[in-house]
């Protein structure tokens, strides 16, 4: 069972680095909601909001679901996902920005 | 004939069978909320105003910081067990669900204080996606909670006898549970702060 | 390397895999098994059930569309005041007609019958595994997919009778439609749930079970094209259920996902608050509905294949552009959606992108097809039951193909969207396309499954006559959709000046479709009859090369398929090999030197 003893070692380490990711994770909670109070212009504030929360989205994929040391076959179904997901919430907005709007219908 | 791979992984893959059943589950699911974020989105550049200040930012810091304490009692959970730590394991494991049960409380909280107000999902079209987002996503809560009730309870008895495969189910639990974390991470600052 | 050296902790008592097999009870044993050659067997009935309920719908509205106004015969007066007063069909009960066939027809018949049905029992025989990857998950998704069946038959008994806005649903009709569109919706939600289970049950055991030797380059066609199959259903579904849940909030909480502001019905100003988006319904479903239109081919371009090969003795042509092209049909059917869509007012810009996107989609089905067609060169041909399907399916599927390009472009998308032109299109190749290629691989497998083989001769006139109605069925569509004869017309375009010049093709059509049910009873009996009397099949009774045939007895060992762990050392269609003594090459075979 030399492999579960090797996991044990890595897995001590492994605590150290959630405590550093919960911490992390916290502090950056803090940080959206005060920036929030900033009452900043829609477009900087999305771009905020959304890249903090895809900071802290990472951490709790690649550390607590151990994404970060994963293997070959989930990221590639990931990044497919992702792919297909990025898809979905652009290409509606998209079909209606340019709408073809009839004018002087008789 | 057995089943292979349910407790060690298939050598090309690194994966055993249920790790790669519930990351592909989440993949199903990332794209179900991001069809009702499709939908937040456009009803929202659709509408020619959309309210704000109608939502309670503290309480919702608070349940932020809940889901998140409860995604490291939940991972150390895990750890706890592959150190073979049954003990701290169940304390860890308990204090997710409990953590979790304080989570659906004060959302119950924010509920009860909307539909007090006449703030039902019929209101408008912002009260209708902030539930039914919020509300979906309570129902994935509800429902990693009852498998880490059991795996608290009843489960665990599985410990005693497959110590490696009890180990990988509460992995798998694991990563449903920090999955609906991340969803929350996402839909806090949407539908709070914005 | 062994394959199974660690698995459970063996000497446990409380291990419930322990094989002491005791007898199963009756339940366990047929009716809540988790074995996946059972399941496969109550999906293929359940769905074949489906399937004959679907067309008997359709059978009916061709009553009206050949004699619009004039009383259903035999049947006409039991259909009640509700649905037929005097016999007479309202154009109510043929809208609740339409959409549930459509409905029933697609996700309670054909995809459970080839992904749920063909693809539980044979995959995991042709990978050499011993069942599923998770069996008890195998089951839930049987008994939920049941489960919204059952719901959705319900429908037609609730006030107001079944969905009756398309198996489409398009809001805002859908929103205020009658109670049954609400069942249609939780019906829906079942379905999906059974189909999104399957699908990671599928994933898995594709990935994670193949035997030893059994690498993806070595994988029969079918197994690929059931791969691709479930990363679709797993990714694409998933939006069309969120959509179903705002749909049921729209009709039940009150909400206005779908509904504009300002909506009038019947003269009354709705009192819903507005500010949705019709629209956003059809992004939404789309976005599942086109690639559920590559589920419905894809296991039939697999057993299509399969039998191409063996009965040919020769290997498929072009394996690996076989396995690209479904691999990139795959991924490109999530991005052509909205050809669906080119007459909703978007703008040139994104109209542009999808007809882009869909003309390139095209062209691995085109490679796909000619694969399969330069596969027939130089062949020695069986033409047996099965082969008869596939060999049909190929030209079918290709005037279905074909036919869809006029409506992949947006321009000529124009006059066509919404007529009978669409309606003949898809219905080329799921019918005599998928439907086609399903029958094949009944008459294929039904040797393997129940050791005994269907009658040839019946087989062969069941092949006929279905070919040539379904092509008098079909046909006339296109035509009455080239002069404009819109869908869903419960008087098939009666009152139209535009349709007066192909109205007649509605009798030929109609009577096509009822003498096809005929054909299909000499199908019903040979199915049933053979089981009694059918002649004994060998294990491998086509000769075949793939481990399902090789490797695996018949029927398959009730607990793990097979005797000893299959080892393959060879691709999948080693047949003809030159210098060997039999004209194929079993997967499993050792070859002396």
């Amino acid at each position: 069972m030399n492999s579960s003893q090797a996991h044990d070692v890595d897995i001590k380490k492994h605590v150290r680095t959630y405590i550093t990711v919960f911490i992390t994770l916290l502090a950056l909670t803090l940080i959206t909601v005060a920036v929030s109070y900033l009452r900043l212009n829609m477009t900087a504030a999305i771009i905020v909001a959304l890249s903090i929360a895809a900071v802290k989205g990472s951490l709790v994929a690649s550390y607590f679901m151990h994404l970060i040391s994963e293997k070959k076959a989930i990221y590639a179904t990931l990044m497919l996902t992702a792919l297909f997901f990025i898809v979905l919430m652009c290409l509606p907005i998209f079909a209606h920005s340019d709408p073809i709007i009839y004018k002087n219908v008789p | 004939m057995e089943i292979p791979y349910t407790i060690s992984p298939r050598p090309e893959t690194g994966l055993f069978n249920a790790k790669m059943g519930i990351w592909l589950f989440l993949a199903s699911e990332v794209m179900l909320f991001g069809a009702l974020f499709t939908t937040y989105i456009l009803l929202r550049v659709g509408a020619p105003e959309w309210p704000r200040g109608e939502l309670d930012i503290p309480l919702a810091t608070l349940n932020t910081a809940v889901l998140i304490s409860s995604s490291i009692t939940m991972v150390m959970a895990w750890a706890s067990l592959v150190m073979k730590n049954f003990k701290k394991y169940r304390a860890y494991m308990g204090a997710t669900i409990l953590l979790g049960v304080v989570f659906l409380i004060i959302k119950g909280f924010e509920y009860s204080h909307h539909f007090m107000a006449g703030e039902i999902p019929s209101k408008n079209t912002f009260f209708a996606i902030y539930f039914t987002l919020t509300g979906l996503h309570g129902l994935h809560v509800i429902g990693g909670m009852i498998v880490n009730t059991y795996f608290w309870g009843p489960g665990s008895k599985m410990w005693k006898t497959e110590p490696e495969r009890f180990t990988n189910r509460i992995e798998v639990a694991g990563l449903y549970w920090h999955f609906v974390d991340l969803v929350w991470i996402f839909l806090f600052p949407v539908l709070y702060l914005l | 390397m062994s394959t199974h050296s660690s698995v459970h902790a063996v000497n446990s008592p409380l291990n419930p895999t322990l094989h002491h097999h005791e007898e199963q009870s009756f339940w366990r044993k047929y009716i809540f098994s988790t074995d996946h050659k059972v399941i496969g067997i109550q999906y293929g009935l359940t769905s074949l059930i489906f399937l004959f309920f679907g067309f008997t719908l359709m059978m009916i509205m061709r009553w009206q569309l050949a004699y619009p106004g004039e009383a259903i015969p035999f049947i006409g007066k039991m259909l009640g005041d509700d649905r037929a007063p005097d016999g007479v069909m309202l154009p109510e009960f043929y809208n609740q007609l339409g959409a549930m066939h459509g409905t029933i027809m697609v996700f309670l018949g054909v995809v459970p019958l080839a992904v749920g049905a063909f693809g539980n029992y044979i995959m995991p025989l042709q990978i050499g595994a011993p069942d599923m990857a998770f069996p008890k998950l195998n089951m839930m998704s049987y008994w939920v997919y049941f489960t919204g069946g059952i719901v959705m038959l319900a429908s037609f008994f609730v006030p107001g009778g079944a969905a009756n806005s398309g198996w489409t649903s398009y809001p805002p009709l859908s929103d205020i439609a009658t109670t049954g569109q609400t069942v249609w919706l939780i019906g829906m939600v079942f379905l999906i749930t059974s189909s999104l289970l399957g699908s990671v049950n599928f994933i898995v055991t594709i990935v994670q079970l193949r035997t030893q030797g059994l690498s993806f380059m070595r994988l029969p066609f079918f197994v690929w094209a059931q791969f691709v199959t479930s990363f679709l259903l797993l990714l694409a579904f998933p939006p069309l259920e969120a959509a179903g849940v705002l749909q049921l909030m729209d009709r039940v909480a009150g909400t206005s996902f779908f509904l504009p502001s300002g909506l009038v019905v019947s003269g009354q100003q709705l009192a819903n608050t507005g500010g949705g988006s019709p629209l956003l319904w059809q992004h939404l479903f789309w976005f599942l509905a086109h690639p559920e239109v590559y589920v419905l081919i894809l296991p039939a371009l697999g057993i299509v294949a399969e039998v191409i090969s063996n009965n040919t003795r020769k290997p498929i042509w072009g394996y690996k552009s076989l396995v690209y092209a479904a691999i990139f049909l795959g991924f490109m059917s999530f991005i052509v959606w909205a050809h669906h869509m080119f007459l909703t007012g978007m703008g040139t810009a994104i109209s542009t992108f999808f007809q882009t996107t869909t003309m390139i989609i095209s062209i691995p089905s085109v490679i796909i097809l000619s694969a399969l067609f330069i596969s027939l060169y130089g062949a020695s041909i069986r033409f047996t039951t099965p082969m008869l399907f596939a060999l049909a399916f190929l030209p079918m599927f290709g005037i279905g193909g074909l036919t869809g390009l006029p409506l992949g472009l947006a321009a000529s998308d124009i006059p066509l969207h919404d007529t009978y032109y669409v309606i003949g299109h898809f219905h080329y190749v799921v019918a005599p396309g998928t439907i086609f290629g399903l029958f094949a691989g009944i008459y294929y497998w039904y040797p393997k499954i129940t050791g005994r083989a269907l009658n040839e001769t019946m087989g062969k006139v069941h092949f006929w006559g279905s070919f040539v109605c379904m092509n008098l069925i079909f046909f006339p569509m296109l035509i009455q959709g080239l002069a404009g004869v819109s869908r869903r017309l419960y008087d098939g375009g009666q009152q139209y000046a535009h349709a007066q010049g192909v109205l007649h093709l509605n009798v030929i059509m109609s009577v096509a479709a009822w003498v096809m049910a005929l054909f299909q009873i000499v199908f019903i009996i040979n199915f049933f009859l053979s089981l009694r009397t059918g002649k004994k099949a060998s294990s491998n009774h086509w000769e075949a090369t793939t481990l399902e045939w090789s490797a695996a007895p018949t029927p398959p060992v009730p607990h793990g398929n097979f005797v000893t762990i299959p080892q393959v050392y060879r691709g999948p269609y080693e047949y003809s090999v030159p210098g060997q003594p039999k004209d194929f090459t079993p997967q499993n075979e050792i070859v002396k030197v």
